[in-house]
């Protein structure tokens, strides 16, 4: 972004990449994938890089309100210092965060999921998708609860598997009524309560009753949840769990 | 002598709503207790839930059997009121079917024979909800914070409608064979589809028992009604009433929008001054800090988080939609409303014994809701979304995590690194900030 703006330039959007996205070995995948695509569709796009920080959703659903707004407020400094106008992400809990908390911290942007951006792509017909390998094949759709029901935006994932001419099938705790991978509120960090079970495996198995190839998600704590589930149930021979991002740029082998 | 039936039942009627009206200040004394929120905006919107969610019963529907068989329950209970209005005017001037002699006959007819039906369908709704807990024992009723008291009320709800249907077509079908014999003060009114078939069962007593079980039956209705009216409030049935205030309440943000702390912002900005003078003396007039953050008692949460716990109606849809308590964590939604209720009820009745709060060494963390349920939520608002009558047991959770970390560093021990490596290196996991670029050349 720094180059962007040496050069007097403004990127069409900013991907904002997120520490999943940045760190995390299997996040990265979809990080590439999506960057791919953007690139593929020629999109204008900037990424903070080393300027880019944690948005402060995990803190903040801890409870630590004091750290999230410090983080908050960082980086709405950086992003009005760019300018920044449009965003989009791959990580729903830095989409929640930046659209719905940061606006009262003074940092009013457009933000888009990567999902519905790439939605928004097909629909202006700057990025085709084809079935390509996934045609046909059986896959159930797990919706990131901070995308979902935070957000109630169940359609655009949706869309996207419907235009790779997938066999979608539902789980039964869908949509509005999906069920938690287990991750959000911070649980990521942390080791869960004692229980019976825990929250990924029992949604994995929700995920493996419908026999689908592949449970898709838009989330990379969702991804690691789920992917620690499918190995619990020694499935991981037969079920992949998949970024609808990595879905699309795999389709044509991008 | 004569006026005797007529000022008894006055006097009932004043005394069964004036306990009631005592009560219902008390509830709005203890609210009160809860911090002010504003919720003058999104008027339109919270309108509009309240016809959805309140009067449309949107969410109760998402369930459809249950759905269903609330939606005669409340339908009834809701039309039967204008029955109840005759009732109560008969009572106090000694009329009889005050309203057939002001309505047409065809009207008349038609809302009695409603009124009938709506009974029989109450009766049986409530017979299988009944069932439903008693019987097939519906997991989300056999909870562990749903022994003793919360069980029993369940019950006794479900008896309380029982009898008073019964006792309202018993009181119609009596009714109608004094009307059938012509007796004096018995006007000829209304139709009885449903308790007409009661009427073989009484055949031919005399017309002074006719008189009798009408009387016995129309007294024990409306004295049941009244008494019935006063057990709401040491119930959880007091949902009737506050499911429609506190759907206009309710969140109208997005879900995944948390509210940010203003007292925390202003730390922060003058913290990120670099003009500030931290030690510069608080301007005149400007708000002292408060005295906590987060919440770790009642009087700590907002006046609307406490309406929640008082409307909830414990039918537990919030607790059988929670990843935690699916997975048999200690998490339950409606344990935490629950608790925080009868944390509010144990400091209403300390005002009362006292005149005012005196400090009784308990408080809702701890002696009421354990740190073990608070760390075991995702915030996934599976709870919230649902409620029914859109009660939030998130936020309160997270109040209470807010309270646990800024008031206390009382973070589980994982929670405290992944903190601090946020503030050290932007990111909940021990990586360089300068390494979040590498993706880029990584293949």
């Amino acid at each position: 972004m720094a180059e962007y703006m040496a050069q007097g330039k403004q990127p069409e959007v900013l991907f904002w990449v997120g520490c999943a996205g940045s760190f995390d070995d299997r996040a990265k995948k979809i990080t590439k994938a999506f960057v791919k695509l953007l690139n593929k569709a020629n999109i204008d796009f900037a990424v903070l890089g080393t300027e880019e920080s944690c948005t402060g959703d995990p803190a903040k659903r801890a409870g630590n309100e004091f750290l999230f707004q410090m983080q908050a407020m960082t980086n709405i400094e950086v992003l009005n210092g760019y300018e920044i106008k449009k965003i989009v992400t791959a990580c729903p809990h830095c989409f929640n965060t930046i659209k719905n908390e940061y606006p009262g911290l003074g940092g009013n942007y457009e933000i888009m999921h990567h999902t519905q951006f790439l939605k928004s792509l097909l629909e202006e017909g700057r990025l085709k998708v084809e079935g390509g390998k996934f045609k046909g094949k059986k896959i159930t759709f797990h919706d990131p609860c901070y995308l979902g029901r935070a957000n109630g935006e169940y359609e655009a994932p949706r869309n996207l598997l419907e235009k790779l001419e997938v066999e979608l099938v539902e789980m039964k705790r869908n949509k509005k009524h999906g069920m938690c991978c287990g991750a959000g509120g911070a649980q990521m960090f942390k080791e869960p309560e004692a229980g019976d079970t825990d929250v990924n495996v029992a949604r994995t198995e929700q995920a493996l009753e419908t026999s689908s190839k592949i449970i898709a998600t838009g989330c990379p704590f969702c991804m690691v949840m789920m992917t620690d589930g499918v190995k619990a149930k020694n499935a991981e021979e037969n079920v992949q769990v998949m970024d609808v991002a990595e879905m699309i740029a795999n389709a044509e082998d991008l | 002598m004569q006026y005797l039936p007529n000022i008894l039942f006055s006097i009932a009627l004043v005394a069964g709503i004036g306990y009631f009206t005592m009560n219902i200040r008390k509830i709005i004394r203890n609210i009160k207790l809860g911090q002010e929120v504003d919720a003058s905006d999104n008027t339109g919107q919270r309108w509009s839930n309240v016809v959805r969610i309140a009067l449309g019963q949107s969410k109760m529907v998402v369930r459809p059997i249950p759905g269903l068989l609330h939606l005669f329950v409340y339908i009834g209970f809701v039309i039967i009121n204008i029955e109840v209005l005759e009732i109560i005017i008969d009572g106090i001037f000694g009329t009889h079917r005050i309203f057939s002699t002001v309505l047409p006959a065809g009207l008349y007819n038609f809302l009695i024979a409603s009124f009938e039906i709506l009974a029989l369908l109450v009766l049986v709704g409530v017979i299988l909800f009944w069932t439903r807990r008693n019987v097939q024992k519906l997991q989300r009723f056999w909870k562990p914070e749903m022994k003793g008291w919360p069980k029993n009320d369940g019950n006794f709800i479900l008896y309380f409608e029982m009898i008073l249907m019964i006792l309202f077509l018993t009181m119609n079908a009596a009714d109608q064979s004094l009307q059938a014999l012509g007796s004096a003060h018995y006007v000829e009114a209304g139709a009885f589809p449903v308790s007409k078939f009661i009427v073989p069962f009484m055949d031919g007593l005399s017309e002074a028992t006719y008189i009798a079980i009408e009387r016995s039956a129309w007294w024990l209705h409306i004295l049941g009604i009244l008494v019935f009216l006063n057990y709401l409030y040491f119930s959880k049935h007091l949902h009737i009433i506050l499911a429609f205030p506190n759907v206009y309440f309710g969140k109208v943000a997005p879900k995944g929008k948390f509210k940010n702390l203003d007292s925390v912002t202003n730390e922060v900005k003058m913290m990120m001054d670099p003009n500030a003078d931290p030690f510069a003396a608080p301007a005149e007039g400007a708000t002292e800090t408060p005295a906590k953050f987060g919440a770790s008692d009642v009087m700590d949460l907002s006046r609307i988080q406490l309406l929640n716990a008082y409307t909830c109606t414990e039918c537990g849809r919030c607790t059988s939609e929670c990843p935690a308590n699916i997975t048999g964590k200690k998490l339950s939604p409606r344990k935490i409303m629950m608790d925080t209720r009868d944390r509010l009820e144990e400091i209403g009745k300390n005002i009362d014994k006292n005149g005012e709060f005196k400090p009784d060494g308990k408080q809702l963390l701890d002696d009421y809701i354990t740190r073990e349920e608070l760390w075991a939520c995702t915030t996934c608002n599976a709870c919230v979304e649902a409620c029914p009558v859109s009660i939030d047991p998130l936020s309160i959770i997270m109040d209470m995590r807010q309270y646990l970390v800024m008031e206390q560093s009382a973070a589980p021990t994982e929670l405290n690194v992944a903190m601090t490596n946020i503030e050290n290196n932007g990111a909940p996991w021990p990586y360089n900030q300068m390494d979040r670029l590498n993706w880029k050349n990584e293949n």
